[in-house]
């Protein structure tokens, strides 16, 4: 790959968004009442995450993050976060599986306004090393809502 | 130095800025070549064949491991055992030596700067056998803090496994005192990680004062997959074998076996023979440098980057002064993840780590989640240098400068 295409994908990626996100994070901090707590870390680069959900009826009623990591991980936690709070549990499947869906280069999901803020960070697709970073939160969330159970 | 052509990967990338050689360096075409010519004109089993390609091949390869013993300054070459490289030497003799001789209510002693390799094979040893694990703190500079080391030691230190130099920081180790330190206050055996000394300065084994010394080709401008173990020869003697298998053996019965001599002992199975004349190539070659003018060339390198990194504001040096450090430079950047200052250097085609370099109980003391590292060898140059500092100004300005 030429250096210049490069240097743009390397804007994309940075945008002023994510790193809004990263300097301050959203739903940051601990719920005084969580019905579930997930924590989860990337050994491979010491990102870290805790996420706490509390449930009603039908989804997520509220959630919390904590940890440290890059700006791709904290940015992407902080977005969730904001996006998922008091949808339903088939809503935030759906949304998982979409952003999932845009982190391997679907081009569609890029444009998938279901995805909000989200999609700032689908120049993350083409740094393969960095999507586990994006994933992460998403990851957590995915193994907290299994324990809301049925 | 100007050695860059003679590294094909190098030559074919002229943008290209590596700064990860303590990972795992560059080959220069005469490595290349000579494995080539191994299999070309060698490839046979070795130790197998009455035939004479087999013949060659195993004089070949013991050839190789007369050239890597004479680089390490090792008298008897069949003290010096092919492994896969340092993390293999290293769980060889805690597998071996350490099974066979660390009891309950023995302690063995590590740092908190050694790399995962000689941290955790020595902490498993001591929970399946109850020995006390003890970790040697350092001083806030990044240092072995003699003071607690000797405080450590006692009659039931049983192994001291220590690092030649960290391979996060760069420290080089004062392995002399360290050795007389561990003679006179204890009977213990001191195993020497020489993963990041070997490839950088001058290293004779024999007046070392350890009793184990491993190392990796693949650091050394040599293949993967192959480095060596050395170790004393009444001690490769007495020690179990690792594996077990073909080659390492004398006699076979059917109710017991007897073991081969050294060094085919602890080399079970066919042998990396290719790589360990890759090896040879790499040692032969850093030999026609000069292992002291490596060293010269990294200081006069380490100095540079020294001053022009501690010029940019908010970025922050850890681990002593340049002057007692390989060719290693581990630092942060304000409140940009070291992961984000990775991923923006390889946009300008500068490879440098980032993370916490298989070293966590060492990035845990720094309270750092991860570092950048950048480390230098022979083939790099002050380009390398204004690469790396145009990369993280380019950071700087992409996150806008927040101090952390």
């Amino acid at each position: 790959m030429s250096r210049p295409e490069r240097s743009a994908e390397i804007a994309a990626l940075y945008q002023e968004m994510i790193l809004d996100h990263y300097r301050r994070p959203r739903n940051k901090g601990a719920l005084e009442r969580a019905d579930a707590s997930v924590e989860m870390k990337n050994p491979l680069c010491g990102d870290e995450i805790t996420l706490q959900l509390a449930f009603d009826g039908s989804g997520v009623s509220d959630l919390r993050f904590s940890g440290r990591g890059c700006s791709i991980s904290q940015a992407s936690a902080s977005m969730m976060t904001q996006l998922v709070k008091g949808k339903a549990a088939e809503e935030i499947d759906a949304l998982r599986n979409r952003f999932r869906d845009m982190m391997l280069g679907d081009a569609s999901a890029v444009t998938d306004e279901k995805l909000g803020s989200l999609r700032a960070l689908s120049g993350v697709a083409r740094f393969p090393a960095r999507v586990k970073c994006a994933l992460l939160a998403w990851n957590a969330l995915e193994s907290a809502m299994a324990e809301r159970g049925t | 130095m100007k050695l860059r052509p003679d590294f094909p990967l190098l030559a074919n990338n002229p943008g290209l800025h590596y700064l990860d050689s303590a990972a795992t360096s560059q080959k220069p075409r005469a490595v290349l070549d000579a494995i080539r010519d191994f299999y070309e004109t060698s490839n046979a089993n070795p130790h197998r064949g009455a035939y004479s390609l087999s013949v060659r091949a195993t004089e070949r390869y013991h050839q190789s491991r007369v050239r890597i013993a004479s680089f390490l300054g090792v008298a008897d070459p069949d003290c010096l055992n092919f492994t896969r490289g340092t993390t293999e030497g290293l769980n060889l003799v805690a597998g071996a030596w350490g099974m066979a001789n660390v009891a309950s209510g023995d302690e063995i002693v590590v740092t908190a700067m050694d790399h995962h390799a000689n941290f955790v094979p020595w902490q498993v040893l001591a929970m399946r056998k109850g020995a006390k694990f003890r970790v040697c703190e350092l001083t806030p500079d990044g240092r072995i803090d003699l003071d607690f080391l000797s405080r450590l030691l006692n009659g039931h230190t049983k192994i001291v496994a220590i690092t030649h130099v960290s391979n996060a920081l760069g420290t080089i180790n004062p392995l002399e005192e360290i050795v007389r330190l561990v003679r006179e206050k204890t009977d213990a055996i001191l195993v020497c990680d020489g993963a990041q000394s070997a490839p950088h300065f001058p290293v004779s084994f024999d007046s070392l004062g350890v009793d184990f010394f491993a190392f990796s080709g693949h650091k050394m401008l040599g293949p993967m997959g192959i480095g060596g173990l050395i170790g004393k020869r009444e001690m490769l003697e007495e020690m179990p074998p690792y594996q077990t298998g073909g080659d390492m053996i004398e006699f076979v019965h059917d109710d017991r076996t007897t073991w081969n001599v050294l060094p085919h002992k602890f080399e079970a199975g066919t042998p990396n023979a290719a790589n360990a004349v890759g090896l040879a190539a790499a040692v032969e070659y850093l030999d026609n440098i000069g292992m002291d003018r490596v060293r010269s060339h990294e200081r006069a390198l380490m100095s540079v980057v020294q001053e022009r990194l501690a010029a940019i504001d908010g970025l922050r040096i850890y681990g002593p002064p340049a002057s007692e450090r390989s060719g290693v430079v581990s630092f942060t950047l304000a409140d940009v993840h070291p992961h984000d200052l990775a991923t923006i250097l390889d946009g300008d085609g500068v490879c440098i780590r980032a993370g916490h370099h298989c070293a966590q109980p060492l990035m845990r003391r720094l309270d750092v989640p991860a570092t950048a590292r950048a480390s230098f060898y022979v083939y790099n140059d002050e380009r390398d240098i204004d690469a790396l500092v145009a990369g993280i100004m380019k950071a700087r300005e992409i996150f806008g400068y927040v101090p952390a």
